[in-house]
């Protein structure tokens, strides 16, 4: 069987380590020793639309991940990501290693720290966890894959193929960019906006019937991030504004990560996404005022923690 | 001369009681909160901290009751200017009506009633302690001048005379949009930018960025003003530095976080909302402050889901 190694158990990573180790031998690497003690002794139980627990290995210690490993998968958040990839330095000699976080960037990131051949991938299932050894699978939409560095159309659909062998959605795509470049936007937006107001992503984010409704900003976002799309040559796969009026006719009230974060005082991924974007937009000479402002005022809220 | 204070929050209250000091006067004071009303009928109407005053004003939650009054006081939060002048445009049949409130717009509701009008601003500050107690916070100046032609300015002045005999210097202009709009564009900048980050006026402007985008703001709302040929009487970049000095108000927190905190409805709609729509009206493109009124009124909306 093709040995994985997910690295970082959060709901992303749990939630592919455990689909994956129903068709691979998957070792997870966390970094609390409780975590991989009772992911060892307990296997990892999913719930929600799947029910069933996975056997699977677990470890802290970067040095004690099987060499032999074909794939490395780097689930956590994008603010662990350096420190990370620093620890897998001079591991995992064979491994194709694939980031999944939210933003731009993480490909660099990783590129830095070791010669791996690269995949980039988006997600936009999501889960809720219940404890180190259990997660609840609750949105069950695809992951995206694509060639980075190293690799090829080819190479992605191998990875999406073993993920939909597992149970989980995935397709591979012979760019990215179009996909990942849409999520970016769609997150910048939502779960900046999101994170000031407190809301969780609902009716409020399409509203346009007064002039003051949410959705109007939201539009304007979507439509500063689009300008930027353009100007860096990508071309969107999903229109993010579809994607948001879409997501808000779920009828389900979804809590963006940013919120949380946000809400528990903790860093949040501000820069991979928001900070992302405007740095590409001034990049390609592209004015983002309203970008900038929602920026900056989540900035200055993680900065607010200490009061 | 008989004057009624329409709203006895902090603000309504330091002119109410300070002006039935006054022999000449007859004050009364209008207010929905009866626990108030019935505090200041039983002990008076007490000021603490930058003054100590008792007053005598007549309180009642009915506007039956109040009289023919030369002159109205409307000192209730923005978004209660409605109802309260409804209720009691009666009493102004044969008077003039000024606004203290914050905001824009407040005028425009008031005229559909009454038909002499006094814009004013005033600057001192306060909170209400418990029914009948108002903390006097800071002194500050007031300025009124008519809303249209149909207010003759010697009534501007009359009641201008009356405020500053009695402790609350007030000035008679005949164009008052100035000092309204450097206030309204010094809030409309600075409060929702704490209320959206929970920080400090001094913290907000020691951040390059974030100070940047008050600046941004603060443009745009100059930019509405210009093209209604208002002059501002002071450079609102000024005082919004100078507030942001330990010694002023560094450590203070805007209205609006405080509202935010306490989950209260915000004056959004009337600071940066008011300059989105008379810029709306004039032709200037105001895309920050529609920005930060969508999202304040976001967060108010974010506290019906839990």
């Amino acid at each position: 069987m093709t040995r994985v190694v997910v690295a970082g158990a959060g709901s992303i990573g749990s939630l592919l380590a455990a689909h994956l180790a129903r068709v691979a031998d998957v070792t997870v690497l966390t970094r609390r020793e409780e975590h991989a003690a009772a992911l060892r002794e307990q296997g990892l139980r999913v719930s929600g639309r799947g029910d069933f627990t996975a056997r699977l290995e677990a470890t802290t210690d970067p040095a004690a991940l099987p060499a032999d490993a074909e794939l490395a998968i780097l689930a956590c958040k994008g603010t662990d990501l350096d420190p990370l990839a620093a620890r897998l330095e001079g591991t995992l000699p064979g491994a194709t290693v694939m980031t999944i976080q939210n933003g731009l960037g993480a490909e660099e990131v990783v590129a830095a720290h070791g010669e791996w051949p690269l995949l980039s991938a988006v997600t936009f299932m999501s889960g809720t966890r219940h404890g180190d050894a259990h997660v609840e699978y609750v949105l069950d939409t695809a992951t995206w894959i694509g060639p980075y560095r190293g690799t090829t159309e080819a190479d992605a659909r191998r990875v999406a193929e073993l993920i939909e062998a597992g149970g989980l959605k995935a397709q591979a795509f012979p760019d990215l960019r179009p996909a990942q470049w849409s999520k970016l936007i769609f997150n910048a937006t939502v779960n900046g906006v999101a994170a000031l107001t407190g809301l969780p992503h609902d009716f409020h984010f399409a509203q346009t019937e007064e002039p003051s409704d949410l959705g109007h900003l939201v539009r304007d976002l979507v439509d500063e991030g689009k300008a930027v799309a353009a100007a860096a040559g990508v071309e969107l796969h999903d229109d993010p504004w579809e994607m948001n009026v879409l997501a808000t006719q779920r009828g389900h009230r979804h809590f963006p990560s940013m919120l949380e974060d946000v809400e528990a005082r903790r860093p949040t991924e501000l820069e991979s996404i928001n900070g992302a974007l405007v740095r590409e937009a001034e990049r390609n000479g592209v004015p983002v005022p309203l970008q900038t402002a929602l920026y900056r005022l989540v900035k200055a809220r993680e900065a607010s923690y200490s009061e | 001369m008989k004057i009624a204070v329409i709203g006895t929050g902090a603000v309504g209250s330091l002119f109410a009681a300070n002006l039935s000091l006054l022999d000449d006067v007859e004050v009364w004071a209008f207010d929905l909160n009866e626990l108030h009303v019935a505090a200041i009928n039983r002990s008076g109407l007490r000021l603490s901290g930058a003054g100590d005053v008792v007053g005598r004003p007549r309180a009642t939650s009915d506007a039956a009751e109040l009289p023919p009054c030369d002159f109205g006081i409307v000192a209730t939060k923005a978004m209660h200017t409605e109802p309260a002048i409804a209720a009691t445009a009666h009493a102004f049949a044969d008077g003039c009506v000024a606004t203290v409130q914050n905001g824009l717009g407040n005028e425009e509701t008031i005229v559909r009633h009454v038909e002499r009008v006094i814009r004013g601003t005033t600057f001192p500050a306060g909170k209400l302690l418990e029914p009948g107690h108002v903390q006097w916070d800071v002194k500050g100046d007031t300025t009124l001048g008519p809303y249209d032609k149909g207010t003759p300015l010697a009534e501007v002045e009359r009641l201008a005379d009356a405020c500053t005999r009695a402790g609350m210097p007030a000035h008679a202009v005949e164009d008052a949009r100035g000092p309204q709009w450097r206030k309204v564009i010094f809030n409309a900048s600075t409060n929702p930018i704490g209320a959206l980050t929970g920080l400090t006026h001094g913290r907000v402007c020691e951040r390059p960025d974030l100070r940047a985008l008050v600046t941004g703001l603060v443009d745009e709302g100059k930019a509405v003003a210009a093209a209604q040929g208002i002059e501002l009487d002071a450079d609102p970049e000024e005082l919004i530095d100078h507030a942001a000095r330990k010694d002023v108000a560094y450590d203070h927190k805007a209205s609006m976080l405080q509202d935010v905190e306490a989950r209260r409805q915000t004056e959004v709609d009337y600071l940066n909302g008011g300059i989105v729509r008379f810029g709306r009206e004039g032709g200037v493109p105001t895309p920050l402050n529609a920005a930060i009124q969508a999202l304040v009124k976001g967060v108010e909306a974010s506290w019906m889901q839990s």
